[in-house]
């Protein structure tokens, strides 16, 4: 746990000064022993001011270490990948892998190779999970030791930083993780789509082109599974009347393994990068650059975060609810959770463990994958979609239950056939499981597959076609207000519903023949994302964002956020899949300038810009927000649901006892009924 | 009697916005031009999908803004909306509808396959060889090809295999899209029925210079066709008489690259993912395990046909694939090219 004894700022900036000392000093002292001889010069040399400030973040940091537990995590990070890197290479050493010829220490060719590095990776995350203190209560139970049930977080912002086993804490550290990963991955989208916006290359390398597309992939599925997490782990123990989730410290777990997952994957960037997309597809992820073992690795750790995180919502949402609250009255963003946290439960494994095996065909020779010793490159697209196609309900289920969730609040009006909205979401996670081959219509399988593929992959169409009919009778005949939340529920209704359209065309085999591994297919997905979570992602975050702190975001900033977004986002994807159409393929860092796509490709990488701008609008709103004075505590929405009925932002223990359902959860326009009885004693 | 008004109203707006949406759409010209036989079903069932998009497109979107407008909240009024949960019979038809709807669709899309696999027992073989970034065809006549030469109007089976990684063949006016395994013969059958120069774009991400691993596909008449093949053989006969069985630099130099040699091994000292070729035939070469090698013809030839057996130092181990399918007359060739590169 963070220890609460902190140094005092002064004494951290001490700290930094005789990093920076120190290390200036060394600098200079080496250089005058290589030389045998001491230069005034070397007083302003690079080397001795680099070293110097090096050592002075270090000690920046060091001296901040009782203030922020996750500066404390990322030390030992950087201490077990040196440990592990270490022994490897060690053990190499001694065990004469070299014939002898190389010393201990000869980094290039023998030190810190390959297998030091994946060890090294490896050890370094479990060394942030034991520097962070998320492993400390359970390693004292394990010794015998009492903790207390409920450890207090320190009060202010700083809590943030550090080990808290309160869900709505964890909950938000979730999001804001989330959004500074959108944030990477969203910059190094601008930074390829300038490259794309003319034909030829300008700015990047390919090879820098090709590790920029596939971290974009990656860095954008952690950011929506940390987003979809931090939106579920605040909302679902509130909206069923639970004081917390079922496990807390395996909460808290599983929000830290991600953080060096995610500095992991990052660090691939610095390790050579890799060229295979987010999907390494073997043969070519068996010899891309280190930057793909940093990779595995990282996608490994962050599907323990997943994996854990739905578990414990699914015991949460099954065991903990409030008296009275029923299945079918459990709000519906519950249900959406449930079904999502089952794929992530049962599914996640699958790329775990496909890409655990190109990593063992990398480090061992095991020819998993390798058709010239027996090995089959299809296997791994089986494995890996078994997982990959799954996931995308994972990230658009919690969405569409936002969009239920809200509708009802802004149209005045219960949510049209509840029951089939909630069933419809485990019908979508049912068939999801059963679709994943069409994503290999062209890749060789067997043919005969491609048939029952297709018709599993169309039927996904039905529970979806549920939920829009839904929607529009839920907005007939209400009195529909659009502050800024409602705006990115309709935006989500009407960007998915263009992902849902151009879906068909991917799912009969011949026409996906033309299609598949084209633009059509980036602007399709896009669709899906932005309308599935990104728009109702941004909706809850408007929407609760005063429940978490008692400020309601300024409605202008969002307005213009909405309308900067939306139009951007509708002509980067509809002119993807215009040029994809013509023969614009995917994951090309150029393209042939006699297929004419010039002005197209400037014209998204404009409009990519154009929502990069909006984003950047609503950090500014957000950090407006939380500097005014100005506070919103009450029933800001007018909404049924219990987390409304008290006020903002929510104690500790969320209630302060517990409340009892008494009606349906979104009977707007009956008169004189109530969902929550908060008092039921009374 | 409101709700009739409301829904008359819709059901012409869906008509309309059904009908402009599908015509604005085909306006644009969607697909390239239709260059090969399968590519005319395959547009067939794009364009039936088309309009099932313009209609679904409508369906949804005339309500949903229809209500935006109609049932927006008035200036001062505070009240909820109408109370109704909701109308199973309503649920159950837009269950059922669309379910049969996906069956139908599921039907005429696996006869759509099978006009696309339609095997014409006829068809010419051509092999493909797709390699880290090119292609080559090589044609029974027993010479190969950096462009793929095909006649109009003749199914013909592309026999296609890899060398290193996952590729796939594909010419957007074609339409059919193959990827292509390595260890494994795919087979691509496909129908030109257009005169003209088209490209295969490699579509599967395949490393550093995937944007960049394109050839000409060139659709010529039936007599062109046969003329080209006549010419190409007799050029390749040709040339093995002038060089009457002896190594050939110039043979070499094709074989460079045709093969893929040109994608790691520069020609003019720039180092690429492997050693480069200027100077190095009888040159000393340093490897990873501290020993030292002189660059002749045995050494050049088991490095091309055992890439593994040898590391240069400074250089990955095993990054080379092995081209053990070249004969020896080709390794040859090769080194008879490397040679004359001083």
């Amino acid at each position: 746990m963070s220890k609460n004894s902190s140094r005092s700022v002064g004494s951290v900036l001490l700290f930094a000064a005789a990093g920076f000392i120190a290390g200036f000093l060394v600098a200079v002292l080496l250089h005058t022993l290589t030389t045998g001889k001491f230069e005034s010069a070397y007083l302003l040399d690079l080397p001795s001011w680099l070293l110097g400030t090096l050592l002075a973040v270090v000690g920046l940091l060091y001296g901040m270490l009782g203030y922020w537990g996750v500066v404390r995590g990322i030390f030992w990070q950087v201490g077990g990948t040196l440990a592990g890197a270490f022994f490897v290479t060690l053990v190499r050493w001694l065990l004469n892998f070299t014939g002898g010829k190389y010393s201990l220490f000869d980094l290039n060719t023998f030190g810190f190779t390959e297998p030091a590095w994946v060890f090294g990776a490896i050890l370094g995350a479990v060394a942030f999970l034991v520097g962070v203190g998320s492993l400390t209560d359970w390693y004292k139970w394990a010794k015998g030791e009492a903790t207390s049930e409920h450890h207090a977080d320190i009060p202010g912002w700083r809590k943030y930083f550090g080990v808290s086993l309160d869900h709505k804490v964890i909950g938000i550290q979730y999001t804001f993780t989330s959004l500074v990963l959108l944030s990477v991955g969203g910059t190094f989208a601008l930074v390829f789509r300038t490259e794309l916006a003319k034909s030829g290359l300008q700015i990047i390398s390919l090879q820098l082109y090709n590790s920029l597309m596939s971290l974009h992939g990656m860095l954008m599925i952690v950011s929506i599974l940390l987003g979809i997490a931090g939106v579920m782990n605040y909302l679902v123990p509130m909206m069923i009347g639970a004081q917390d989730m079922a496990f807390p410290r395996l909460n808290a777990f599983s929000f830290w393994i991600a953080i060096p997952a995610a500095l992991l994957l990052l660090s691939s960037l610095a390790l050579g990068g890799f060229d295979t997309g987010w999907t390494g597809y073997p043969p070519l992820s068996a010899r891309a650059p280190l930057g793909m073992q940093m990779f595995f690795v990282a996608v490994w750790f962050a599907g323990w975060s997943s994996i854990l995180g739905a578990l414990n919502l699914i015991v949460s949402a099954l065991r903990m609810r409030a008296r009275g609250m029923t299945a079918f009255r459990m709000p519906i963003f519950v249900w959406a959770s449930l079904a999502t946290s089952i794929i992530s439960l049962t599914a996640t494994q699958l790329i775990g463990l496909s890409f655990q095996l190109v990593l063992f065909q990398r480090l061992f020779g095991m020819p998993f994958f390798d058709a010239a010793k027996g090995g089959n490159p299809i296997l791994f697209q089986h494995l890996f979609w078994f997982y990959s196609h799954p996931a995308v309900y994972v990230f658009v289920l919690p969405g569409l239950g936002i969009i239920s969730e809200l509708l009802p609040v802004f149209v005045r009006k219960p949510l049209f056939g509840y029951k089939w909205v909630a069933m419809s979401s485990l019908g979508i996670a049912l068939v999801g499981f059963l679709v994943w081959a069409h994503h290999m219509f062209a890749s060789g399988m067997n043919e005969y597959l491609r048939v029952p593929f297709m018709y599993s992959t169309l039927l996904v169409a039905v529970p979806t076609g549920v939920k829009f009919f839904s929607w529009v009778a839920t907005l007939w005949g209400g009195k529909i207000r659009t502050p800024v939340p409602m705006l990115f529920v309709l935006g989500g209704i009407i960007v998915f519903l263009l992902g849902g359209l151009t879906g068909p065309p991917n799912a009969t085999v011949s026409t996906d023949l033309h299609l598949t591994d084209t633009y059509f297919i980036v602007g399709h997905f896009h669709d899906t994302m932005f309308g599935g979570y990104i728009f109702p992602f941004f909706a809850a975050l408007y929407y609760w964002f005063p429940k978490a702190t008692g400020k309601r975001l300024d409605e202008k900033l969002g307005k213009l956020h909405f309308w900067l977004m939306t139009p951007s986002f509708l002509i980067v994807t509809l002119f993807m899949m215009r040029i994809g159409l013509l023969g614009m393929r995917r994951r090309i860092a150029d393209y042939d300038p006699a297929l004419g796509f010039d002005p197209w490709n400037l014209a998204i990488t404009i409009a990519a810009f154009g929502i990069a701008a909006a984003v950047v609008i609503f950090f500014i709103n957000i950090i407006k927000t939380l500097r005014s004075s100005k506070m919103e505590t009450g029933n800001v929405w007018n909404s049924r649901s219990p987390e409304w009925q008290v006020p903002s932002p929510m104690p500790a223990h969320n209630y302060d006892h517990e409340f009892e359902v008494v009606g349906e959860p979104y009977d707007y326009g009956l008169p004189g009924s109530v969902y929550v009885n908060m008092h039921p004693e009374e | 009697m409101q709700n009739a008004r409301h829904f008359a109203i819709i059901a012409v707006l869906v008509a309309v916005v059904t009908g402009l949406t599908y015509v604005g759409l085909n306006s644009l010209g969607l697909m390239p031009v239709e260059a090969s036989a399968q590519s005319i079903p395959i547009d067939w069932l794009f364009d039936l999908e088309v309009k099932l998009i313009s209609f679904f497109f409508a369906l949804i979107m005339v309500p949903l803004t229809y209500s935006l407008i109609a049932f927006r909240r008035k200036d001062g009024d505070d009240g909820d909306g109408q109370h109704f949960e909701g109308n199973t019979r309503l649920e159950i038809v837009w269950t059922v509808i669309p379910l049969i709807l996906v069956i139908v669709l599921g039907v005429i899309g696996g006869d759509n396959l099978r006009q696309v696999r339609i095997v014409d027992p006829q068809a010419a073989e051509i092999k493909v060889v797709a390699f880290q970034w090119g292609w080559r065809f090589e044609y029974p006549q027993g010479f190969s090809s950096n462009k793929l030469y095909l006649p109009e109007g003749k199914q013909v089976v592309l026999k296609m295999e890899s060398q290193d990684v996952l590729h796939s063949f594909w010419v957007p006016e074609f339409r059919v899209k193959q990827d292509i395994v390595p260890g494994r013969v795919e087979d691509y059958r496909i129908t030109p029925i257009r005169i003209g120069e088209y490209k295969v774009r490699c579509a599967e991400l395949c490393g550093t210079s995937h944007a960049y691993m394109e050839a000409p596909v060139i659709v010529v008449s039936q007599a062109d066709y046969d003329k080209w093949l006549t010419d190409q053989t007799a050029k390749a006969q040709l040339e093995a008489a002038a060089s009457a069985g002896k190594p050939d630099a110039t043979r070499g130099q094709k074989l460079y690259q045709e093969s893929g040699c040109k994608a790691c091994h520069s020609l003019d000292g720039a180092k690429g993912v492997g050693p480069t070729w200027k100077g190095l035939f009888g040159s000393t070469v340093e490897l990873a395990d501290g020993s030292s090698v002189a660059a002749d013809e045995a050494y050049l030839t088991e490095s091309v046909k055992a890439p593994g057996a040898k590391t240069v130092e400074g250089f990955p181990a095993n990054a080379m694939p092995s081209f053990s399918y070249l004969t020896d007359g080709q390794v040859a060739d090769l080194t008879e090219f490397i040679k004359t590169l001083r």
